[in-house]
């Protein structure tokens, strides 16, 4: 970790004076980084390069966009027909959130599966839940601004939840769309807040990486840096895995970018807003449907957001729900299996939010809400309880280098 | 704590007051001065939060007229006003008498008829769902009534009597009645 001289003077005088230089090459390059992460430590890149990716397509797409109800929806049909490219930097903004998502999902699971919300690495984690919500809120206003049916009537549905705040959720709402319903007010605030978002999230990701940086990255074991054995520099050894990864998931999205583009769309959002017409059935973007499930399944209006939001609320303080003080999954007999029963439940969830909510669907979607509560606030505390795990390695070196490597690597730093 | 103080008084030469006053006079010019600001950061903030609030221009929309001459009794015709449907009905003699028969203890937001009409057979209400706003169903004819053969929220299943009060469902409350007028007795005034 020593201060590199740069050969270029330029840069050297330019470093003297800001050491912008350095702190990249610190935080890049020859950051220190546990020597045996695997796959699963890909999506934290990946999705601050799709968090690019959003903010270079919608910079391009707002240049042609008009928020404005009499416009918008055709002014997204001349994006899709007229503009030059304009199809692409669509269908890349639009399949774009989605990826973003997937990416962002996996990301939180890792840190499930191997608690790296742990001590001391809880306010990361809480950054984390925030970059979760601020993503979803950009999302959500994103979606209206095509002004299709589920654009507008999405919005209508959503800003009305306020209304359950009892004797201002009528003001509030009425704040939020600037009138007496969803209108041209509530378009044009939408799509300036839309496009101040994501750059609220770059400041939740730096502060994200700030944290990171501190106690660096957790790592597969779950045991702590012991020293320079257990740590190979950034650059070249993550950079290349990263970009390995970085060019699966182009590759996948580029081939719904190219040849399914509307697969996570909806084909009624291609039908213009129509205030005096509600839909037959509301769905929300795959993205939302576990969450959308466990505030539909509560039967009362205020219960159900209360749900809802409890649905973070758990995951914000899962560093105190579990007590455990091995990290990773795979020393926990148990807490291996449970976890995968959130998994299963997040689909299963998932796919009752995009059902009618009546019959059995109704009822799996009430279980599913249930187990998902159980799961965080009973089961997790009492298994770190009263589960044994299993010895935990000495360090990161000892368990992943063959004995005579330990022995030389040791002898050599 | 009183030890810190009492430096603070021995080189601040107040040699009269006791150690705790010296303090308090700071703390009190500390918390004033962020009070004071904070009000000021407050009131400032306020013009920018209030231009989010319905404009004058969009207020300026209050009223509209509506000539209910055509609707025969049965039928029911939806107007817009300040974005949102409102449903005029021109009631029948047996919707009417099914609404009146009610008993109040069966209603989860009890409200009279009564109450809910200037003339017995013209029930006009906001058509947006109490629950998150959609539009109820029942309107036109052949279109699902619900329960209470008043009206009936597809999205998520909120049935309304023929006095549009909410009977079943996660609606928390009736269809709401907007402030009105009649004009004469062809044209009513809304808002
Ligand atoms: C966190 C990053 C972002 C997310 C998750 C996101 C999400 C979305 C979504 C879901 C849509 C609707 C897509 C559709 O069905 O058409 C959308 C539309 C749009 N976004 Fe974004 N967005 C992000 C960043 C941005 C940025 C930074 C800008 C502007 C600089 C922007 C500008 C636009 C515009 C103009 C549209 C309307 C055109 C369209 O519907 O394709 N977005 N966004
Ligand atoms: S909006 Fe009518 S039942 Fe939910």
């Amino acid at each position: 970790m020593t201060t590199p001289t740069w050969k270029n003077p330029v840069v050297n005088w330019i470093d003297y004076r800001l050491p912008i230089f350095t702190f990249t090459h610190h935080s890049l390059v020859d950051y220190p980084t546990p020597r045996n992460l695997n796959y699963w430590w890909n999506f934290g890149s990946l999705a601050g390069i799709l968090l690019v990716i959003m903010i270079a397509s919608g910079l391009f797409l707002a240049m042609n966009y008009q928020p404005n109800t009499d416009l918008a929806f055709a002014s997204v049909e001349r994006i899709m027909r007229d503009v030059n490219f304009g199809w692409l930097l669509r269908y890349i903004h639009a399949n774009g959130a989605s990826f973003f998502f997937i990416v962002v999902y996996v990301h939180i699971f890792r840190g499930l599966y191997f608690g790296s919300y742990k001590a001391p690495r809880e306010i990361l984690w809480i950054l984390g839940v925030f970059i979760l919500l601020a993503m979803m809120g950009t999302a959500f206003l994103g979606y209206v601004l095509p002004w299709g049916q589920l654009s507008f009537w999405a919005a209508k549905v959503i800003t009305n939840l306020f209304t359950v705040i009892p004797f201002v959720g009528e003001p509030i709402v009425q704040w939020l769309w600037g009138g007496f319903s969803v209108d041209n007010p509530t378009l044009n605030r939408f799509f300036a807040l839309h496009f101040l978002m994501p750059f609220v999230i770059i400041g939740l990701v730096f502060l994200h990486l700030w944290a990171l940086h501190q106690h660096k990255s957790g790592n597969p074991l779950g045991v702590d840096i012991k020293g320079p054995q257990d740590t190979i520099p950034f650059h070249p050894y993550y950079t290349a895995k990263d970009m390995f990864g970085l060019g699966v998931l182009l590759t996948l999205y580029m081939f719904f970018v190219f040849f399914y583009p509307n697969f996570f769309g909806e084909p009624l959002n291609y039908v213009q807003a129509n205030p005096s017409s509600t839909p037959a059935s509301i769905v929300p973007e795959w993205y939302f449907l576990p969450f959308f499930a466990i505030l539909r399944s509560i039967p009362d209006k205020l219960g159900g957001i209360i749900a809802f939001g409890g649905a973070f609320v758990v995951l914000l303080i899962m560093p105190w729900l579990d007590r455990s003080k091995v990290r990773s999954a795979t020393f926990r007999p148990i807490y291996k299996y449970v976890f995968w029963l959130l998994v299963i439940d997040m689909f299963l969830l998932g796919w009752v939010g995009g059902q009618k909510p009546e019959g059995w669907p109704l009822l799996l979607g009430q279980i599913g809400t249930a187990y998902y509560f159980i799961h965080f606030l009973l089961l997790i505390p009492w298994i770190s309880r009263k589960e044994t795990p299993l010895p935990v390695p000495e360090s990161i070196a000892s368990a992943v280098l063959p004995e005579s490597g330990t022995a030389t690597q040791g002898a050599s730093q | 704590m009183s030890d810190t103080a009492a430096t603070v008084e021995n080189s601040g030469g107040h040699g009269s007051h006791d150690s705790h006053d010296g303090e308090t006079r700071r703390d009190f010019l500390l918390i004033s001065t962020v009070a004071v600001g904070a009000v000021g950061a407050g009131l400032a903030a306020w013009p920018f939060v209030d231009s989010m609030n319905p404009s004058l221009d969009v207020l300026a929309l209050k009223s509209i007229e509506v000539d209910i001459s055509p609707i025969e009794e049965g039928q029911a015709i939806t107007v817009f006003w300040r974005g949102n449907p409102v449903f005029i009905r021109n009631r029948s003699k047996k919707e009417i008498d099914a609404a009146r028969a009610e008993k109040m203890s069966d209603l989860k937001d009890p409200e009279k008829d009564e109450d809910r009409v200037q003339k017995p057979n013209w029930l006009v209400m906001v058509g947006n769902c109490t629950h998150l706003g959609c539009i109820p169903l029942g309107q036109r004819t052949g279109e699902p009534k619900g329960n209470f053969n008043g009206w009936f929220c597809p999205c998520h299943g909120s049935h309304y009597d023929t006095s549009g009060r909410i009977r079943l469902g996660p609606a928390p409350s009736n269809l709401v009645v907007p402030p009105y007028t009649f004009a004469s007795d062809t044209t009513i005034v809304i808002g």
